[in-house]
């Protein structure tokens, strides 16, 4: 191997290890608000990609109609459990229709603007709306009335969701692949490296959701609130924050870093309707590094995790995934040694 | 417990008829892949179900068996007889591996540990030349004795179903023994278990390489069935429906394994075939209907199932077959007036708040001390610092002329100090005398095996005794078949100063135990302690109850914001302006 080869390999690494570093992120912030392992993050990955190659076909994307049936469950369940703990139909009414609002106008601006071909940004702009409004759905949906229940039953239950969204994915999408085309099409070349638009892209995109998520956090009420919640859901409930718009809105911006990624991620490779799941799990992997509770450390992981894959693709294939995912095994031996003792009643 | 094995019992004489029966073929052969993964599944239900622990990687445990036997079959001619011990031991080291450097951590990361592992397992086995890739391995022979061939149709039907029913029956056996208490202690949390000297980390690998060494038989036997074994048997997608199977049917049952393996397999069928005929495409639809079917479960049925059924069986209580069994040996007690415990400027420090600052005081036998002091005073964390559940920033505590500074609560549990809780730590779904025979875990030495088996009768009569002595002796003997969480606030206080007993104490440690107890219950009480302060006993007591503390101890140590305010007899303390200051306040 030499320098160009090493240096190829490092930056198609560093790509792909942006990605995961947002998917990483996602799951860190899911698992700290809401003690949820999020499995299906990477379903969202798929999702997006796939959304954006429908609207490139003039179709409407099957994933509309799966977000009308969603939206119109939610609503329900919402309707009904108001009114039984509020009693007031008017009340529950406007729960519902709230729960809808979003998710139906996303639909129909969909399902109008699909046969127009418009351009690619707005075509990518729709798509993210489209799955980012899964987020809150989903939440309200399987996990919202299990929020008191064991990190254990909710791992069960992200298991479950994963399974849903896969199948659906299938149905909604079938078992074709697409490739998106790229945002960018400029090469640059620096010596022995040529950078394509589209890392470009990627770099810049994952940088910035990563200072905005900073920023959000330490500098927003909001953010300050999710973190409270992430510390103790109770203590935060006593303190007005309510624990389900908590989830709901981590869901939300898990959704849209899961479709962001998606976008990013379609025109480097053909995504199908189960490729989210691997993709999602080097993203988790990366989390794992970070304890599940570390943005820095899930982001370090993420790079990681991409540079040995890149670099175990290159020495070994066939192996590259099982290079990967046996890292955990000495990632977690560390993390084990150096906390030393194991958590008390929980 | 007895109606499970009633059961078990009813389904060993079952299997023989039904493989008499005229059946067609096919629905022998649906009978033994249900049997296949319900073996699977039993090794579930002790670990998710009984340890509260879980895993995704019990398919990838099955292929290690499977491809094993494949492998050394085909390659070496190798009997499958041995096979099965190879694949057994390959299995235990690498469920020991990936349970030692998962299980000190929170109880997500096997889970998280085991689809990682179950993946890469995936992946090897799909990309490894040697076992043939995603093709797999073909051309395996069928299990057969003496040239007898037992690997399909209904011989093996009576061969897996013998092997599931013997590892229910061993299951039951496990689950109702000394190292079966423990491991049914591991859900709530490793304190009160490690208070039991139990070692709670070894009881949690042990049950994930029982859990793994189920599913690698099963993948033996598979691999001989289908006399071809391939990846796609061993993905994680595999594994992550076998707990769907062990928890719809219900993963705190050894039925309910048995139940939702055959309910998932015959569903699976169902919809692999009706699904794509439905939406006009072939496709694995069925996740579908699994992943949202998992979701309703969780969430209206956590316990599965087969829970429907057991709610209505009635509980026949105990046998009490222990009346003529050996008491168990006893320590030697310190002799009266002799020093038992010495606290030397023992310090806790959380970041900057000091919750315990440098107590000192000596505990002599025979005698009843008391700590009190307003609440947060720091009376529970001192408790903690001394039993060993939390580490002391510095100081020393001296035992029986033993450094016991740096022990961790098991080992000072060995050395006969027991002690209660201040929130009632208990086991709900046992008996209160199961519970109690918990505190005599150190007393005994019946292990896994041998639990099994059943070899362990004797011993276990022995703990009963014990147990039922000592509920008997705080006057708990009418509540012995009761179940624990049944017991009102009082009765559960009484239960574990019983179990604290049970651990043949020299010290006994009490955290409020009259708190939530009626007038009454508090006169018992106070009788009980001095009748075991009569019998040698030595105590240490936190409470808030001062007629109660008053009436019984004998030098009273007082704390104030974490610091010694004064000690001296009830009555000097009842005089001491300073106590009266910290309880009342001053006049300004």
């Amino acid at each position: 191997m030499d320098f160009s080869i090493a240096s190829i390999l490092l930056l198609d690494g560093v790509t792909n290890g942006a990605i995961y570093a947002l998917l990483g992120l996602a799951t860190v912030l899911v698992f700290t608000v809401t003690r949820v392992i999020f499995i299906p993050q990477g379903e969202f990955v798929a999702y997006g990609a796939l959304t954006l190659a429908m609207l490139q076909t003039g179709k409407t994307p099957g994933t509309v109609w799966l977000l009308l049936i969603l939206s119109g469950l939610a609503a329900l369940m919402e309707l009904i459990e108001r009114w039984r703990h509020h009693g007031s139909f008017s009340r529950a009414m406007s729960a519902a229709v709230k729960t809808l609002i979003f998710p139906v106008i996303v639909s129909l601006a969909a399902i109008w603007s699909a046969p127009q071909m418009f351009p690619l940004w707005v075509q990518s702009v729709l798509s993210v709306a489209i799955v980012t409004a899964f987020g809150p759905l989903v939440y309200r949906v399987a996990y919202q009335s299990l929020e008191s229940a064991t990190p254990l039953v909710l791992l069960i239950v992200s298991v479950g969701v994963h399974f849903a969204l896969t199948g659906l994915g299938l149905l909604f999408f079938g078992a074709e692949g697409y490739r998106n085309p790229s945002f960018w099409d400029q090469r640059f070349t620096l010596g022995p490296v040529a950078l394509s638009g589209q890392t470009v892209i990627i770099f810049i995109t994952s940088l910035a959701l990563i200072v905005m998520m900073w920023l959000y956090f330490e500098r927003s009420l909001r953010g300050k609130a999710l973190r409270a919640t992430a510390v103790n859901q109770t203590g935060a409930r006593l303190m007005g924050i309510s624990s389900h718009t908590s989830g709901q809105l981590t869901f939300l911006m898990a959704a849209l870093i899961g479709a962001l990624s998606g976008l990013l991620i379609g025109p480097t490779t053909t995504v199908f309707y189960d490729s989210g799941f691997l993709i999602g799990l080097k993203g988790f992997v990366a989390a794992v590094m970070g304890g599940l509770a570390s943005y820095p450390g899930a982001l370090l992981g993420a790079l990681f995790v991409g540079i040995v894959e890149s670099f175990g693709a290159f020495w070994a294939s066939a192996f590259k995934e099982v290079i990967v995912f046996t890292l955990v095994l000495p990632i977690l031996l560390v993390r084990s040694l150096r906390s030393g003792h194991s958590d008390e009643d929980h | 417990m007895n109606n499970q094995k009633l059961f078990i019992w009813l389904l060993a004489a079952a299997v023989p008829v039904i493989a008499l029966l005229p059946l067609p073929d096919f629905w022998i052969a649906q009978l033994n892949y249900i049997g296949l993964y319900a073996l699977v599944c039993l090794g579930l239900v002790l670990l998710t179900g009984v340890g509260g622990l879980t895993s995704f990687g019990q398919a990838a445990f099955v292929g290690v068996g499977a491809y094993t036997t494949a492998w050394l079959t085909l390659n070496t001619g190798m009997s499958p007889w041995l096979t099965l011990f190879v694949g057994l031991g390959l299995t235990a080291i690498s469920a020991i591996v990936v349970g030692a450097i998962t299980l000190r951590m929170s109880g997500h990361y096997l889970p998280l540990a085991t689809i990682a592992w179950g993946l890469s397992l995936y992946y090897l086995m799909g990309n490894l030349d040697a076992l043939g890739k995603y093709d797999g391995l073909l051309g395996l022979k069928s299990l057969s004795i003496g040239g007898i061939d037992i690997g399909q149709g209904r011989l093996f039907f009576v061969l897996t179903w013998t092997l599931l029913i013997a590892g229910a029956i061993a299951l039951l056996n496990l689950l109702d023994s000394r190292p079966g208490r423990a491991i049914r202690s591991l859900k709530g949390g490793s304190q009160m278990a490690e208070a039991m000297g139990i070692s709670t980390f070894r009881y949690k690998v042990t049950i994930f390489l029982i859990a793994a060494l189920f599913a690698s038989v099963a993948g033996w036997l598979l691999a001989h069935f289908q006399r071809t074994v391939n990846p796609s048997a061993f993905g994680l997608k595999m594994g992550i429906e076998y707990l769907f199977m062990a928890v719809i049917g219900g993963v705190g049952y050894v039925w309910g394994a048995i139940v939702g393996a055959g309910l998932i397999k015959l569903l699976d069928d169902y919809l692999q075939v009706a699904l794509p005929a439905l939406i006009g495409t072939s496709g694995s639809y069925e996740v579908i209907v699994f992943g949202v079917a998992m979701v309703l479960v969780l969430k209206y049925l956590p316990e599965g199932i087969w829970s429907l059924v057991a709610r209505k069986l009635p509980r026949p209580p105990r046998k009490m077959d222990w009346q003529d069994a050996e008491p168990l040996s006893t320590r030697t007690k310190p002799a009266l007036g002799e020093l038992v415990l010495r606290i030397d400027k023992i310090r806790k420090q959380f970041g900057g708040l000091t919750a315990v600052n440098d107590i000192s005081f000596d505990l002599h036998a025979g005698k009843i001390v008391g700590l009190i002091g307003p609440n947060g005073a720091g009376k529970s964390t001192t408790f903690n610092l001394i039993t060993g559940a939390l580490s002391k920033t510095s100081g020393q505590v001296n035992y029986r002329g033993q450094d016991i500074t740096s022990l961790p609560s098991r080992e000072i549990s060995r050395l006969g100090m027991a002690r209660t809780f201040q929130h009632v730590k208990m086991i709900p779904d046992m008996t209160v005398l199961e519970n109690v025979a918990l505190g005599a875990y150190t007393r005994g030495e019946s292990g896994v095996i041998s639990s099994m088996l059943r070899t362990n009768t004797a011993e276990e009569q022995r703990f009963m005794r014990e147990a039922q002595h000592q509920l008997e002796r705080i006057g708990m003997g009418n509540y012995l078949h009761e179940l624990a969480g049944n017991l009102s606030m009082g009765p559960q206080r009484l239960m574990e100063i019983a179990r604290a007993l049970c651990c043949d104490p020299a010290l006994l440690l009490l955290d409020e135990p009259a708190a939530g107890l009626r007038h009454k219950e508090k006169r018992e009480l106070a009788q009980v302690l001095r009748q075991l302060q009569g019998e040698g006993m030595s105590i240490l007591l936190v409470e808030h109850d001062m007629d109660l503390v008053m009436e019984v101890c004998d030098h009273l140590v007082v704390m104030e914001f974490g610091t010694l305010l004064t000690q001296g007899s009830p009555a000097e303390i009842q005089a001491s302006p300073a106590v009266r200051a910290a309880y009342l306040g001053t006049e300004h």
